[in-house]
């Protein structure tokens, strides 16, 4: 049944860039864009996306013999609603002010499409060692985008790493007295567009470039 | 066949249950942890929903829990009042602040929300908030789309009008459940 599937190895190193779920599948863009204005935020989604993730994976490749078609959809959405509920009460007993700080983001994992898509591609049809790698490649991807995304706006935006002052800050306020203002649209929605949409520019140009060079040899 | 239709359905209804099941354990280990991050949250927010008050002191009356807000003194400059109701998406908990007498609101705070990002969660802001402050509590305060016209209004959040009227039944609930108490003399 695995002939024509990736090794659990293959799964693992494609989620990471080759198939990286946001700038290779474009998937789960609404986290992507909503909570990268600072990395503790990123960082705090991606790691729920990882547990979340990894323990749909893993339920639904245990449960695959059992799986009947019509019903495999209800399966995975019940599965990942559980997980996320978990992730979404652990976040308000121990990261309350993080939780705050998401709010409804980490309850909307729900309807995140990377972890339904990979509930589908790979836990639903390969065995376990192969959907928990998975899961752990795409979630490392997904770090890797959001972490990506995060650390331009942030540092653009805020002038701090984490939440730690770097000392920069790129736009002057005002001149005259020489305050160094925040660069507020990179924190606002659009700095998101703006970032993502360059981002995956330059993935699919490096892309490009590598497909050409392959060829030419 | 209906009988063939409840066979297959067989695995949804077990990972119902044993989900259900292990949610409930989970609510039931986090609850006290979570209910002390939100009474941490509150008495922090006490001084800031009733102007003089320096800390909050927690009451329970008629099994709902109720903060007198008092001075460096020790003295009730005012109260505030925990209540929640249905959202547009979930409930929604906020924190009323009113005056010892219960005539004025002082402050409002959300406590809790998960309503639409950048349409219904704009009730948590603090400029569609502060319109609260200050605002007499006869009679019941009401939410008018457009701008507000009459001292008892309090204007929509654009987009988010279930979020708003929400908001505001749940402070007039609150509001009544004060003044009753203060009514009563259960309350001193």
């Amino acid at each position: 049944m695995d002939r024509h599937l990736p090794t659990p190895a293959e799964r693992f190193i494609r989620g990471i860039l080759p198939e990286n779920p946001v700038l290779r599948q474009v998937l789960g863009i609404c986290p992507t864009l909503a909570v990268t204005n600072t990395m503790e935020g990123a960082i705090t989604m991606a790691g729920a996306v990882l547990f979340v993730l990894t323990c749909a994976n893993v339920l639904v490749s245990l449960l695959r013999p059992l799986l009947k078609p019509h019903l495999r959809i209800l399966v995975f959405t019940l599965t990942i609603a559980t997980f996320v509920t978990i992730a979404d009460r652990f976040l308000a007993a121990y990261m309350y002010d993080m939780s705050k700080q998401l709010g409804p983001y980490i309850p909307l994992i729900i309807v995140n499409c990377i972890i339904i898509a990979r509930c589908e591609v790979c836990g639903s049809k390969q065995s376990v060692p192969a959907a928990f790698l998975d899961a752990v490649g795409q979630s490392l991807g997904f770090a890797l985008a959001l972490g990506a995304i995060a650390t331009v706006r942030e540092v653009l935006g805020f002038g701090t790493w984490f939440g730690r002052w770097l000392g920069i800050r790129l736009l002057p306020a005002t001149l005259s007295d020489r305050v160094w203002a925040p660069w507020t649209v990179m924190i606002l929605p659009p700095g998101a567009f703006l970032t993502l949409a360059l981002l995956l520019g330059a993935v699919n140009w490096a892309g490009a470039r590598l497909q050409k060079a392959e060829v030419s040899r | 066949m209906n009988t063939h239709r409840l066979a297959d359905a067989w695995l949804v209804l077990v990972l119902a249950m044993a989900f259900g099941a292990s949610l409930a354990a989970v609510h039931a280990a986090l609850k006290p942890r979570i209910d002390a991050n939100k009474l941490n949250d509150t008495m922090s927010q006490v001084p800031m929903l009733v102007p003089g008050a320096t800390r909050g002191e927690r009451l329970v009356v008629a099994d709902a829990p109720l903060y007198r807000a008092v001075d460096a003194a020790g003295m009730l400059v005012g109260w505030v009042v925990p209540a929640s109701g249905q959202g547009f998406a979930d409930r929604i908990e906020v924190l009323v602040g009113l005056d010892a007498r219960a005539h004025r609101l002082t402050g409002l705070y959300v406590l809790d929300q998960k309503e639409t990002p950048g349409l219904g969660d704009n009730v948590t802001r603090e400029g569609w908030r502060t319109q609260f402050v200050g605002k007499p509590t006869d009679p019941p305060l009401q939410v008018r789309k457009g701008t507000a016209q009459a001292p008892h209004e309090i204007e929509a959040v654009t987009g988010a009008t279930i979020s708003s009227e929400s908001v505001t039944a749940i402070v007039n609930a609150a509001v009544r459940r004060l003044r009753e108490q203060l009514a009563a003399g259960t309350l001193r």
